[in-house]
C-alpha cells in the first residue's frame, strides 16, 4: 500500500516558546516534497518534532502515516511504524559500532527469532555502502565516532537504505557537502524512489533540487507554510530569493521564535 | 577518630588451630603477630567512604573444607567456571579451605609450583615465606593485619626462570557457608623472565552477611610478565575488601585485567609497586554498581624505578542507588625520571539516585617525568539515546547498546577471550535486571 502521510494543525514549543504554529502537509508514496525557507523559520523543528525529540513539545495536531497517528507514539515506536529522519547532526556514539547498531536497528523491526543473519546483513551494508563511495572499514568505526561532515550525512542516507522506511525526512542533508558527496546522496536518495515511499525533503539551497527533484514545493516562514507549488516556485526562489514572498504576504521578520 | 577492632579470634584459639593445621612456626608467629597488631590498628582510610559503617565483621570461624574426590563434585554454583577443566591448572577454594588443586604435568616438570597456601606453606616454607606480607603488610590498617592473622586456604605460584607458560592458570574461590571463614591469600612470584597468566573469580552462595578479606600479591622478577585477571562476583550480603599488590623488578611488566562485578559493598585497592627500572604496569579495571552497594575502587602506581610506565584506566557504570567513589593515584618517587605515569577514570550513571566520583590524583617528586589524567562522571546522553530511537531500537535497547559502547574500550582490550565473553555476560546480567 502506497504510504499516505497527512500533517494536520501541527504546533509545538521548544522551552516554552512556540516554534511551529499550525503545519499542514499532505503527501502520498512516491512523492517528493521540498521544504524551503531561509534559517530560523522551523523548517528543522518540524523534522525534530514528527520524529519526537524530547526538547520539542507538540501541543496541537495529528501526524498520521497510513492512519495512525505517530505523535501519539514513543520515538522508536515511530521509527518501526515507517518513519526515517536523516539528521542534520547526528550523535556520535562511543564504542558502538556502526554494524552492531544498524543491526539492532533492523533487528528491532523483526519478531524475536527471524533476526537477520549475519553474513546476509554484512553482504547487504557491504553493497550499500559501496553504492555511496563508502569506505568498508566504516562498517567496524565507532557510530559516528571521528566521522568528517559529509561522511557523516553518508552514514544517514546508508542506515535510510538498509531500514526502508516508508516516509523520509531529510534535514539539511546537503549542508557540509561538496559537490561530489551531493552527487552521491542525491544517487542514494533517487535510488530508493518507489511508490511505496513519500520523501519530506528540508533544505534552503535550492541546490540540492537539481539532485533530488521534487514534486512540490513548500515555503516556511513564521512556523508555517506560506506558499506551496510545483518545482517551478523552487526555481523562482533560486532566482529571485524569498523577498518577493516576504512582500506579497506582507510579512517583515520572516523567523520565528528567535529574540530580537 | 579510633575504632576498636574487635578481634574475631582469641590469640589462644588461633595459635592452636595454626598447631593443629600442621603450620610452622614461623606462621604461628606471624599470625599471632599480626592479630596483636589488628588490635591496635585503625580501620583503612577511604577517601569518603565511611567503612567503619559497612558489615565488616562478619568473619566466621575457620572451618576444614573437605576436598573434592573429581572435579565434576564442585557446587553446582560454580560449574559454569569450572567446565572443561578436567585437564587444566585449577586450584578451587571453599570456604576457609582448598578442596582442589591440579597443576597440568607439564608445568609441574619445568618446575612450576601451583597449589593452595597452606600446603604450599609446609611443602614450600623457606620460598613462601621470603615472599609472604611483603607486599600487602600487616602493619597497613587493622584489616590487613587481620588478613595476616587469619588467612586461609589462598594460592601459591611459582613460575621458574625462564619458564614461559601461554595457558592461564586458574582459580575459583568460593564461599557457601555463612559460618566459615572466608580469607583467601594470593600469592604469585613470577622469577626472572618468565611469564604467565593467572585468572581467578570470586563467587558466593549463601544469603547471609559473610565477608571477604582478600590480600593479592604478586612479585614480579626482572624481565617477567604477569597477568592478574581477577572477576568478583560475589553476591549481595558479602562485604568484599580486597588489596592487590604488585611489586615489579627491573624492565618487569604487571598487568592487571579487574572485574568489580559484586553485588555487595566493595573497597579494592589495586597498586603496582614499579622498583625496578624499565619495568611498567597496565590496570583495567571495568565495574558495575547496582541496588544500594557502596563501592570504593582505587588503582595506584608508585614509581621508583627510572623509565617506568603505568597506565590506569576505570570504567564504571552505576545504576540504581549503587554509590562509588574511584581513586586514581599515580605517585612519582624522587629519582625515576622519565617515568609515565598516565590514568583515567569514568562514571557512567543511570539512574538519579546513583552516584560517583572520580578522583584522580597525582604525586609527583621528580621534574623529568611525563604524567597525565582524565576523568569524567556523567548520565546517558539523551541525544544519543534519542539518535538510536529514531532508527528503531527501543529505549532500553538504546541505553544498553550506550552502556556497552561506554566499557567497550576496555572490554575490547581485554587479551583472554573467554575472559572477554565472560565479563561481558556478568554485566549484562548486572544491567539486566
Amino acid at each position: 500500500m502506497a504510504a499516505e502521510f497527512v500533517i494536520e494543525g501541527l504546533k509545538a514549543t521548544i522551552e516554552g516558546k512556540e516554534i511551529l504554529k499550525g503545519i499542514n502537509l499532505q503527501m502520498k508514496g512516491g512523492e517528493i516534497h521540498a521544504v524551503m525557507g531561509p534559517n530560523g523559520t522551523g523548517k528543522s523543528t518540524l523534522a525534530s518534532a514528527l520524529m519526537g525529540h524530547p526538547k520539542y513539545v507538540v501541543t496541537e495536531g495529528t501526524a498520521l502515516l497510513e492512519g495512525e497517528d505517530l505523535l501519539e507514539m514513543a520515538v522508536d515506536e515511530r521509527a518501526r511504524a515507517g518513519l526515517f529522519l536523516g539528521m542534520q547532526y547526528p550523535s556520535e556514539i562511543s564504542g558502538v559500532t556502526n554494524s552492531d547498531f544498524l543491526r539492532s536497528a533492523i533487528n528491532s523491526r523483526r519478531e524475536e527469532g527471524s533476526e537477520i543473519s549475519l553474513i546476509r546483513f554484512i553482504r547487504q551494508m557491504e553493497a550499500k555502502m559501496k553504492e555511496l563511495d563508502m569506505n568498508p572499514e566504516f562498517l567496524h568505526r565507532y557510530l559516528n565516532e571521528g566521522f568528517s561532515g559529509g561522511e557523516k550525512k553518508r552514514n544517514e542516507i546508508l542506515q535510510m537504505m538498509m531500514l526502508d522506511p516508508k516516509i523520509v525526512i531529510l534535514d539539511e542533508i546537503d549542508s557540509g557537502l561538496d559537490i561530489d558527496a551531493l552527487k552521491i546522496v542525491a544517487d542514494g536518495v533517487n535510488s530508493m524512489r518507489s511508490p511505496e515511499r513519500g520523501f519530506l525533503v528540508i533544505t534552503h539551497y535550492q541546490r540540492l533540487l537539481n539532485y533530488i527533484k521534487p514534486d512540490y514545493v513548500h515555503v516556511m516562514m513564521q512556523g508555517r507554510i506560506v506558499k506551496s507549488g510545483g518545482p517551478e516556485l523552487a526555481q523562482k526562489l533560486e532566482a529571485e530569493g524569498y523577498e518577493w514572498i516576504k512582500e506579497e504576504l506582507g510579512i517583515e521578520d520572516e523567523t520565528v521564535g528567535q529574540e530580537a | 577518630m579510633t575504632t576498636q577492632t574487635i578481634l574475631p579470634v582469641d590469640a589462644q584459639q588461633l595459635g592452636a588451630q595454626s598447631q593443629s593445621s600442621g603450620e610452622p612456626g614461623w606462621l604461628k608467629d606471624s599470625r599471632l603477630k599480626a592479630l596483636e597488631l589488628a588490635a591496635g590498628l585503625d580501620l583503612p582510610k577511604l577517601e569518603k567512604t565511611r567503612i567503619d559503617r559497612w558489615n565488616i565483621n562478619n568473619y566466621g570461624e575457620y572451618k576444614p573444607s573437605q576436598a573434592l574426590a573429581a572435579l565434576q563434585d564442585a557446587p553446582a554454583s560454580i560449574a559454569g567456571l569450572i567446565e572443561g577443566q578436567e585437564e587444566g591448572s585449577l586450584i578451587i577454594q571453599r570456604n576457609s579451605g582448598a578442596v582442589y588443586a591440579r597443576l597440568a604435568p607439564e608445568l609441574a616438570a619445568q618446575g612450576v609450583i601451583f597449589t593452595d597456601l597452606q600446603t604450599a606453606v609446609r611443602e614450600h616454607g623457606d620460598l613462601v615465606q621470603r615472599y609472604l606480607h611483603k607486599a600487602v603488610l600487616p602493619e597497613e590498617h587493622s584489616i590487613a593485619a587481620l588478613h595476616a592473622a587469619l588467612w586461609n586456604g589462598g594460592v601459591f605460584l611459582y613460575v621458574p626462570k625462564n619458564v614461559v607458560i601461554e595457558t592461564p592458570l586458574q582459580a575459583v574461590l568460593l564461599t557457601d557457608d555463612a559460618e566459615a571463614a572466608f580469607v583467601p591469600h594470593i600469592l604469585i612470584v613470577a622469577d626472572t623472565n618468565s611469564s604467565l597468566t593467572y585468572v581467578d573469580n570470586y563467587v558466593s552462595d549463601k544469603t547471609e552477611a559473610g565477608l571477604h578479606n582478600g590480600a593479592v600479591e604478586v612479585f614480579v622478577g626482572a624481565g617477567a610478565t604477569v597477568r592478574y585477571a581477577t572477576v568478583h562476583q560475589l553476591g549481595q550480603d558479602t562485604t568484599d575488601v580486597t588489596y592487590r599488590r604488585a611489586v615489579v623488578e627491573n624492565d618487569g611488566t604487571i598487568e592487571w585485567i579487574i572485574g568489580e562485578m559484586n553485588y555487595g559493598d566493595t573497597a579494592s585497592d589495586t597498586k603496582s609497586v614499579l622498583k625496578g627500572n624499565g619495568s611498567s604496569s597496565d590496570a583495567k579495571v571495568i565495574a558495575v554498581g547496582s541496588g544500594s552497594q557502596k563501592l570504593s575502587y582505587t588503582t595506584q602506581a608508585q614509581h621508583f624505578g627510572r623509565n617506568t610506565p603505568s597506565d590506569m584506566i576505570t570504567r564504571a557504570v552505576m545504576r540504581d542507588s549503587a554509590t562509588s567513589i574511584i581513586n586514581g593515584i599515580t605517585k612519582i618517587e624522587k629519582g625515576a625520571t622519565r617515568a609515565d605515569g598516565q590514568q583515567t577514570e569514568k562514571v557512567l550513571m543511570l539512574s538519579p539516585k546513583a552516584r560517583g566520583d572520580a578522583n584522580p590524583i597525582l604525586l609527583i617528586d621528580e621534574d623529568d617525568v611525563t604524567a597525565g589524567h582524565a576523568a569524567s562522571v556523567g548520565q546517558v546522553n539523551y541525544e544519543q539515546v534519542y539518535y538510536l530511537m529514531s532508527r528503531g531500537l527501543s529505549r532500553h535497547d538504546a541505553e544498553t547498546l550506550i552502556i556497552y559502547g561506554f566499557l567497550a574500550p576496555v572490554v575490547s582490550q581485554i587479551p583472554l577471550e573467554g575472559l572477554r565473553n565472560q565479563l561481558q555476560s556478568l554485566v549484562e546480567r548486572k544491567l539486566g535486571q
